[in-house]
């Protein structure tokens, strides 16, 4: 898998095609990965405070029974644009557009992305998109108000007509073509642009994920965004695709959206389990443990996130529940996997509590609760009586706000090698702190009120429905994250105006990303280090801490039992693992 | 590894896995964690699943914590010129913390499938047969007898009245009647667009779908009145879609059919 052909390791000024243009025509014409990558993040930034802020109303509206705060036509506009800014203008592009675009390539030694071009296209295709979608609030009509799922028939155009939902629908479709290019770029760079040395299981585990999450992306997005062109035919040309009028099958909607919206949840989660995983490794000064197991977990978790979709309709009564419900319990085996890994990174170690890692702590504590509330949801029985409660609501939001969580840790960690400076490590802990106690005040009690049958998207409840308190109690929980979001707000500003210089590695990390300066010059790398290991930075600045492969059995019994083990480890040795290098290095 | 703490752990961890199975099997109710207990036959078939995979979710979650909350006091960096080894992998240790998960969801798998198979169970030949339509934004539940014909008919009121209070229970919404130990059994249509028919006391929901029949068996346990909401977002009036089921007697329901049948004729 070695990449053979040769490439300067010097670029001196002839590499550059004419002089870098700056300030905002940079901004506007580059097409460099970071200044893309920077854009993505502060337009998704921009659009979670949006979403956030509706997140913010929606819960001052239930935060009292008959509430009238809003009208139940602006709470219904709300709750579909808060969810449709957090999945598909948030979660994602920050992280593929975001974050996965300025790190990927430095983690592998490349100049650039793959497509430059096609990279800019995606970022203004996903502006684009995400403009088109908010215009919805200025139209006569409304925004979109059909829920962020749009189910047919009510998506249609006799139940939701208007400006809204079109410029919704068309939003979407440029927002999925963005993800689809931005799917091709990701495949291609990390598949043709690895420095020389750089191999596939050499790789740090978010390029990894990456790579995974751009397969997902070309699995998912296509039918997602055909999906929609069918959606807008049966408002505007009459198909009837997702009407019983004229044959077709509303259900359809519900089977292209999951196909499309399961695989999703992942692509959405595997970027944050990536660099979640790097940045245990480097707060705990060790490497990754069990990096193979947390390769093929991404890649099976991958593989049966393609076949789970209609756990999100086993109360349609039109699915086969067993091999759906198996299907989303396995998930669990290699989500296990990844979670014993994480531990087993930090077991033994020396972990530090710097605010990235804090986020991380915090990620795996409300990770494991969503886990946990989402196998009790892959069983149809229980789904059944949860199914659209706040039950499901309170599960998925303990999944979204860790991978919140593994964001910020992301924002926290690289922020110095994207700037060159630091974030403020008072306020980074107090934004820590208060959106993880925000988190589990908000949407815990949201759990109970789920069982107590509480459905989700009501605008109002009453006094009797016994409703009101675990929802005040979530509300108070809202404004808490809102404080902590404001913190990073703040943060960012008082280190932009008073900086702190970073240096190329503040944090002793371990991958290729840290042997560039910060922030890195525009070809990425002036000298790239030799690449032996996982961790080339680490074999620069730590030689005498090497990975020991062999390392005496202490299990006891269990362990006596199997002694066979350290053999066995040389044994499974893949091409380019750690094991050739580290026989290398040990002579 | 520092095994120690995982035999400690382990240990604490098959305690609780003991006294809950102590807790159920000596004849304790089960610990409801917030849930109905149900009051159909086949909501108590959901709630025994639920509670047990609750009690196994919990073991498995406190044990995780207790593992995360382990390595991050007991391995805080307390040395700053000290490196710790840096070891990578143990074969025997991700073998079993891949096999454990996998023998778990097999058995959830079984236990989750016998109790699915229960509750979508049809009677052949139910005592009540219920045609329920979801509308936007009301139900309505026809009376039918073995062959489909309508004997009595409870709606939602039509033109519905411009502001409701919220409360499934209250007068204004539509309420049905269904006897206490005998099967009643539901058909369930829409015909606009999806809404979901969701008796929380029943812990159950299934989808009103456009262009879908659904069917499924109630059979009461207990006598009460109890909430209904529509739970699948249906559009603007979605948290108005409400009404309530009350479980009699066998007898105080055949009452209150002919009465209804007889009233529906002088109509």
């Amino acid at each position: 898998m070695t990449i053979l052909a040769e490439r300067p390791e010097v670029f001196d000024e002839s590499f550059e095609h004419e002089p870098a243009p700056s300030g905002l025509l940079k901004w506007l014409t580059s097409t460099d990965h970071k200044v893309i990558g920077k854009n993505y993040t502060v337009t998704a930034v921009i659009f979670f405070l949006l979403a956030g802020a509706m997140a913010m109303l929606i819960r001052a509206q239930l935060a009292s029974p008959d509430s009238t705060f809003l009208s139940q036509h602006t709470y219904n506009e709300m709750f579909t644009m808060h969810g449709s800014l957090m999945i598909y203008l948030f979660v994602g592009p920050v992280a593929f557009g975001g974050l996965a675009n300025y790190i990927v390539p430095l983690q592998i030694g490349a100049p650039d992305m793959a497509f430059p071009r096609l990279n800019a296209l995606s970022y203004w295709l996903y502006l684009g998109g995400g403009l088109l979608m908010m215009t919805g609030f200025v139209t006569t009509g409304s925004a979109a108000d059909f829920g962020w799922v749009a189910y047919a028939p009510l998506s249609n155009s006799i139940n939701t007509p208007g400006a809204g939902p079109d410029l919704w629908i068309v939003a979407l479709i440029l927002t999925g073509f963005s993800a689809i290019f931005t799917g091709v770029n990701l495949v291609s760079t990390i598949y043709y642009l690895r420095a020389p040395g750089m191999t596939m299981f050499r790789m740090p585990i978010f390029t990894w994920n990456m790579l995974v999450t751009g397969i997902l992306i070309l699995i998912a997005f296509p039918v997602f965004t055909s999906a929609l062109v069918l959606l807008w035919c049966d408002r505007h040309l009459g198909a009837h695709i997702f009407e019983v009028q004229g044959g077709g099958v509303p259900v359809l909607w519900q089977d292209l959206f999951w196909f499309f919206g399961h695989p999703e949840v992942y692509i959405l989660a595997l970027p944050f389990f990536g660099i979640v995983t790097d940045v245990i490794a480097v707060f705990s000064r060790k490497p990754i443990f069990g990096y193979r197991g947390m390769v093929f977990a991404t890649i099976s978790i991958a593989a049966l996130s393609t076949s789970v979709w209609a756990h999100h309709m086993f109360t349609t009564g039109v699915v086969l529940l067993p091999f759906f419900s198996l299907m989303s319990y396995l998930i669990a085996v290699p989500t296990g996997i990844k979670f014993f890994n994480w531990i087993g990174t930090m077991w033994r170690g020396s972990v530090k509590f710097d605010t990235p890692m804090l986020f991380c702590i915090g990620f795996l504590a409300t990770f494991l609760i969503g886990g946990v509330t989402g196998i009790l949801l892959a069983s149809p029985p229980i789904d059944f009586a949860t199914h659209d409660t706040y039950f499901v609501v309170a599960h998925f939001h303990s999944v979204v706000m860790a991978l919140v969580m593994g964001a910020f840790a992301g924002f926290f960690y690289w922020y110095p090698k994207m700037t060159g400076r630091m974030l403020r490590e008072g306020l980074g802990k107090a934004t820590f702190w208060l959106m993880f106690i925000g988190t589990n005040v908000t949407f815990d009690p949201q759990y109970l009120l789920g069982l107590k049958g509480m459905p989700r998207r009501i605008a109002e409840y009453a006094a009797s429905d016994g409703f009101t308190t675990l929802n005040r109690i979530s509300s108070v929980g809202a404004a808490i994250l809102f404080v902590s979001v404001a913190l990073f707000v703040v943060n960012v500003v008082v280190s932009w105006l008073n900086p702190i210089p970073a240096g190329d590695n503040p944090w002793d990390a371990a991958t290729l990303e840290w042997a560039t300066t910060s922030p890195p010059p525009h070809h990425n790398f002036l000298k790239i280090p030799p690449i032996r290991s996982r961790r080339p930075v680490w074999d620069q600045n730590h030689p005498e801490d090497r990975i020991i492969e062999h390392h005496p059995p202490r299990l006891g019994g269990l362990m006596a039992s199997t002694g066979g083990s350290a053999v066995l480890l040389d044994e499974v040795g893949f091409d380019g693992g750690d094991s050739p290098g580290t026989r290398e290095r040990d002579q | 590894m520092g095994i120690g703490g995982v035999g400690k752990l382990r240990r604490i961890a098959l305690l609780l896995l003991l006294s809950a199975l102590a807790l159920g099997l000596g004849g304790c109710t089960l610990p409801t964690f917030g849930a109905f207990r149900g009051a159909t036959s086949q909501g108590q078939t959901e709630f025994k699943l639920w509670s047990w995979m609750t009690i196994a979710g919990a073991v498995v979650a406190v044990i995780v914590w207790g593992l995360i909350l382990w390595a991050v006091v007991a391995y805080r960096r307390r040395d700053p010129d000290k490196m710790p080894r840096q070891f990578q992998s143990n074969l025997p240790v991700e073998i079993i913390y891949t096999a454990l998960p996998l023998i778990i969801v097999g058995f959830i798998f079984f236990y989750t499938v016998s109790a699915e198979n229960k509750i979508d169970a049809l009677a052949p030949n139910p005592a009540v047969r219920i045609e329920v339509t979801g509308f936007q934004w009301g139900w309505s539940f026809s009376y039918t007898n073995a062959t489909g014909r309508q004997i009595a008919l409870v709606e939602t009121a039509q033109p519905r009245p411009p502001l409701l209070a919220a409360n499934p229970l209250s007068s204004e919404y539509p309420r049905f009647v269904i006897p206490v130990g005998e099967t009643t059994q539901i058909t369930l249509v829409s015909n606009d667009v999806v809404h979901t028919f969701y008796v929380p006391a029943f812990n159950f929901g299934r989808q009103a779908l456009p262009g879908v029949t659904n069917m499924f068996d109630f059979t009461p346990v207990k006598k009460g009145i109890f909430a209904g909401h529509c739970a699948t977002y249906c559009g603007l009036y979605h948290s108005e879609m409400l009404f309530s089921v009350s479980v009699v007697s066998p007898s105080a329901f055949r009452t209150w059919l002919s009465a209804e049948s007889a009233a529906q004729a002088a109509a």
